[in-house]
């Protein structure tokens, strides 16, 4: 009992891992199942033939391929845009700073159906078709919060004096833009970029309402869900999560590589 | 509101340049830099919701088009209609709030103050369901769910789905389709919005504090009710928000966990403006939603200050 009592929150945060792991290992495991009917919801009996063809249900991967290439264009365009940003509101004063700061903060507390009717109503009042780009441009616009957000923070905490210092070496501005700023700040960029490619690829209700007859892959995964659940979904999802586990995993064995190669010169 | 908050805002400004007469060009920088990304929010963000705004006071149908009538009777209409969702949408969005909070804050407390060595590694288990998309993990719930499947059987062996029937969060000995899967579907999709900040402000507690509480002869129970948690409330805050907004607008999981009887407002919005194509009805819910919203938002500003949020 004593023994319960002192280990009370390694027990809860440990049950509410597993709530959180669960389903990535049902979606796993269910990558291999062979379903009698329509939906893959209940386990049959193991099979690698989704694994063969993970391209074996028609649309299926065009609609992953629309997904990345929109997620890559709307990471560039919010990464862009977003950083100008945050560079304007940390190193200079000027008006209506407020109001700006409000409208960057507004699409982040906005909830996502509001956004996506919205911005509707505006391609419709335009007459825009929709497809492609109007899911490019909404993508782009609720990106955008998210990366000031990440830029601003790792901006704001740099050291002024770095730059002076370029400075007083006679760097240029470019030059000190380039050489000093740039690298200091590309993890907060770098943050805000995959911050923004993962809300994209992963976005389903803006995309739902602005796509018109263009289907990207959560669209495919939500008409799947009415229509009857492939296993290649779960394959697909199953080989995200472990390229996904890959990169972090390589990410930090090179951070810690660098940190230590940084402590020994 | 961010996962990777600024430090204390007394470095943040940089020192000013010295003053000399900065030429137009130099004044025109920050403005140069705001433009295209503020002006992209302004036409893709802001304008929309005026146009939305003047849809809900429109009248016509989709023949003939719609005019500006100022006819706000279509707010009272709405809310009349679909009062049963958006209370729905509220309750259910506030349970699984307080869920994400009861069930994610020991586990931001574990990563911050008991991990130790594998801190680096809890965190990426925390975020690691994103990297697999959200419809395919709530679909996951379906199957965890089923009738007859393992955790409704041990729910139904301990009477815990007696008590749930009972209040109406279960039918029977059904999970899926009824108030309970939804709640339980929010809960998980929006429990890492709520462990993030809540782990970021923990982290930041100095942790001499618990041991002068402790010196002081406060019980560990206590420490916690008086310097833990009031020092962890901006994560708090900004993780209710984080997890509340989206939430209440959410579909998703009241449409593939939930019935016709679990409806929130967010498929009532989606539903009149894709498939019924009665868009005031549906500007006048979505307006609606977001005056709600924007209330509880600003709320919580008054408290914590926009600087500190953005």
């Amino acid at each position: 009992m004593r023994w319960l009592r002192r280990n009370i929150v390694v027990i809860a945060g440990v049950l509410t891992l597993g709530y959180l792991i669960v389903p990535n290992l049902v979606v796993m495991v269910f990558s291999f199942n062979k379903p009698n009917g329509r939906f893959n919801y209940s386990w049959q009996r193991f099979s690698l033939d989704a694994w063969k063809d993970p391209c074996g249900v028609a649309d299926l991967c065009g609609s992953l391929t629309l997904s990345f290439q929109i997620a890559a264009w709307a990471t560039l365009g919010a990464t862009v845009l977003g950083t100008m940003i945050a560079f304007a509101l940390v190193r200079y004063r000027f008006r209506a700073r407020g109001s700006i700061n409000s409208l960057i903060f507004l699409p982040m507390a906005m909830p996502e159906v509001v956004m996506a009717a919205s911005l509707l109503t505006l391609f419709l009042n335009l007459g825009a078709r929709l497809g492609f780009w109007t899911v490019l441009i909404a993508h782009i616009m609720f990106c955008l919060s998210f990366v000031v957000t990440a830029v601003k923070a790792r901006v704001m905490s740099m050291d002024p004096r770095l730059e002076e210092a370029a400075r007083d070496l006679y760097a240029g501005p470019v030059q000190t833009f380039v050489r000093v700023t740039l690298p200091i700040a590309a993890p907060g960029i770098a943050a805000g970029a995959l911050l923004a490619f993962a809300l994209s690829f992963d976005d389903f209700i803006i995309t739902n309402f602005n796509a018109g007859s263009t289907v990207t892959f959560p669209m495919f995964v939500w008409g799947s869900a009415q229509r009857g659940t492939p296993v290649q979904i779960n394959v697909i999802g199953t080989a995200m999560f472990i390229v996904a586990v890959l990169l972090v995993v390589g990410g930090q064995l090179v951070s810690n590589r660098r940190k230590k190669t940084a402590a020994t010169t | 509101m961010t996962i990777t908050e600024a430090p204390p805002a007394a470095p943040a400004t940089p020192p000013e340049p010295p003053v000399r007469k900065a030429s137009t060009r130099k004044r025109l920088v920050p403005y140069w830099l705001l433009l295209p990304g503020i002006l992209w929010l302004l036409v893709f963000f802001a304008l929309p919701m005026v146009y939305q705004a003047s849809t809900s006071v429109q009248t016509g149908s989709l023949e003939k088009g719609f005019q500006v009538t100022w006819h706000f009777a279509t707010y009272w209409d709405a809310l009349q209609e679909y009062y049963p969702q958006f209370v729905r949408s509220l309750l259910y969005a506030g349970t699984a709030t307080i869920l994400c909070l009861l069930l994610g804050y020991p586990l931001a407390y574990l990563i911050a103050f008991k991990a130790g060595r594998w801190r680096n590694l809890l965190l990426v288990l925390v975020i690691a369901p994103f990297f697999t998309s959200f419809l395919i993990r709530t679909l996951a719930w379906k199957t965890i769910l089923a009738d007859g499947g393992t955790v409704v059987g041990i729910l139904d062996s301990l009477h815990v789905l007696d008590v749930t029937s009972w209040l109406g969060w279960t039918e029977g000995n059904r999970v899926l389709a009824t108030p309970m899967a939804v709640v339980c579907g929010l809960t998980y999709n929006f429990l890492p919005f709520m462990i993030l900040p809540l782990y970021t402000s923990l982290e930041r507690i100095d942790g001499r504090l618990h041991e002068a509480a402790g010196d002081l002869y406060a019980r560990p129970l206590t420490t916690f009710r008086k310097v833990t948690f009031p020092l962890s409330m901006p994560g708090v805050v900004s993780g209710t928000l984080l997890t509340f907004i989206p939430a209440s607008g959410d579909y998703v999981n009241a449409e593939l966990l939930g019935s016709t009887d679990t409806k929130m407002v967010g498929s009532v919005i989606q539903t009149q403006f894709l498939r019924v194509l009665d868009y005031p009805t549906a500007a006048a819910l979505s307006f609606i939603l977001m005056a709600i919203v924007l209330l509880m938002v600003t709320f919580y500003i008054r408290r914590a200050g926009t600087e500190d949020l953005v």
